[in-house]
């Protein structure tokens, strides 16, 4: 009875698990147990949330595996890390450090500027970024098992991710009404592989499970995600950034699953006390972009 | 027969069309009110911290156990079969589950994500063919309860081996996920094994 590890299948279906949920950014034990006790499916561990990197800038790279290692005591639900775009040696400590995901991110200062993270070379599975679909099918060529489109981490602004999700669910809508000898042309414009366009036209969605980040920062902003056609939501800096951490992360959770239930999103936006204050992606200069990192 | 798939968090999808491929088009339950609409009820794969506290906070919990102890016939795979578990070793503080088989459950038994694995496992003593199963930061059963009958087991890596499928009358549970393979075998096996005599002899059709 051969016991095989790190599968394709095995992978990507750690994502089918997390669908439906919240996964929290958290940079303490103590937020771990916070976002696990709240309802959270996952946790990120980093160093600083997206908002603080983008405050305090510098070279943002993978947290302290002590860091790590501390939040991996504190929760039974998966923790995931994020490693730099195309620095492989990090997601190689991270794999050894037995976090449950990776996520090869913008937020981090990528690492390479043309190459991402072979991740077929990986037990551990990735899930990277994407702003449009043409970009999610490369990352998941390269060997990404879940993808969440981009937004504008950090932020509390939703308008990037609905922009991402708009995007990625367009294009999937409009391969699905191509003629077959059409789609050649649509992979070489979307500089996608042709296999991948061909299976996403046939099945009308992703092969792998699209969750949505950046700027996410209150239950209706997770609800509206879900209502786009996100599978789940990552909330970055929202939760912990803001005046009650505990209730709203309760809150974004029971929004998620009661997504289309306007009662339910109106009972759980009540008392909040104050959400992260935030900045309009507008005002960000082009540089300090983050969605606009990853190629 | 009315089945429903519990659908506060997880692969719901995938139960969703396993149950339709045997046949059997289920209701998703999100609700106390969906609820009273079904004859049997799928538990599926995610987080069972999660899909806890959402039961507890809509009161689908009290419920759900309620109709369980009554004989609804239930199947749940990886964190439904931790919820469907009377015990739960390596739970958070408080963690609560439905219960109604009496089973000790270890909540991801076989490690962390890079210890996931597929293999192929006897199902029923090898009386079917091999079943291609997927286990994902799977739990194992540690103690059976008299009336309880193992189908499945797995040598873990330290050469110990486990029940990871387990059925009672009416309940049935896999550590690993059969709606992830496109083999519906274990679906209809619960429909027409436990679910349906269960309920012909309720007098529910």
């Amino acid at each position: 009875m051969s016991q095989e590890t790190g599968t394709g299948r095995v992978k990507r279906g750690m994502a089918e698990m997390l669908k439906g949920g919240v996964i929290m950014d958290v940079v303490t034990a103590e937020q771990a147990k916070i976002a696990e006790d709240a309802g959270a499916v996952a946790v990120m561990a980093l160093e600083r949330v997206p908002a603080d990197i983008r405050a305090q800038g510098g070279v943002a790279r993978m947290s302290d595996p002590d860091m790590i290692e501390k939040i991996q005591a504190a929760v039974s639900i998966p923790v995931m890390a994020k490693a730099r775009i195309g620095h492989f040696v990090e997601a190689r400590i991270l794999e050894s450090l037995g976090v449950d995901y990776i996520d090869e991110s913008e937020v981090l200062t990528p690492a390479d500027y043309e190459n991402h993270i072979d991740k077929w070379d990986f037990k551990v599975p990735f899930v990277c970024g994407a702003t449009n679909l043409g970009e999610a099918l490369r990352r998941i060529n390269e060997g990404a098992a879940m993808i969440r489109s981009k937004g504008e981490a950090g932020t509390g602004d939703v308008s990037n991710a609905m922009q991402h999700m708009r995007k990625i669910g367009g294009e999937i809508r409009r391969l699905s009404s191509m003629r077959e000898d059409e789609l050649y042309v649509a992979a070489k414009e979307m500089q996608a592989p042709f296999e991948l366009v061909k299976e996403v036209a046939a099945n009308g969605k992703l092969p792998v499970v699209l969750f949505t980040a950046g700027g996410i920062a209150t239950p209706a902003d997770a609800a509206l995600m879900m209502r786009m056609g996100a599978d789940g939501v990552f909330i970055g800096s929202g939760i912990f950034k803001s005046g009650n951490p505990a209730q709203r992360a309760a809150a974004c959770v029971k929004a998620t699953t009661f997504f289309d239930d306007a009662k339910v999103l109106a009972e759980v936006s009540r008392g909040l006390g104050e959400a992260m204050v935030g900045i309009n992606v507008a005002d960000l200069p082009a540089p300090h972009r983050l969605a606009e990192r990853g190629w | 027969m009315k089945v429903g798939v519990l659908a506060l968090q997880g692969d719901v999808r995938e139960h969703v069309n396993s149950l339709i491929a045997c046949g059997v088009y289920p209701r998703t339950i999100r609700r106390i009110e969906e609820l009273d609409n079904v004859d049997a009820l799928i538990i599926p794969g995610g987080e069972s911290t999660t899909i806890a506290q959402l039961a507890e906070h809509y009161q689908l919990l009290e419920p759900i156990k309620e109709r369980i102890a009554q004989g609804m016939p239930a199947y749940g795979s990886c964190a439904g079969m931790i919820l469907l578990a009377d015990r739960v070793l390596d739970a958070i503080e408080g963690q609560k589950t439905f219960g109604g088989l009496d089973i000790t459950v270890r909540r991801n038994a076989f490690g962390r994500q890079v210890d996931s694995f597929e293999s192929d496992i006897d199902f029923l003593d090898g009386e079917n063919e091999k079943v291609h199963a997927v286990f994902i930061r799977a739990p194992w059963v540690e103690e059976t309860g008299n009336e309880i009958a193992t189908l499945a087991s797995v040598i873990a890596p330290d050469g110990t081996t486990h029940p990871v499928a387990v059925r009672s009358a009416t309940l049935l549970a896999t550590s690993f996920h059969p709606e992830l393979t496109g083999d519906y075998r274990i679906h209809r096996y619960f429909i027409e094994e436990l679910a349906r005599p269960a309920l012909i002899s309720r007098g529910v059709r």
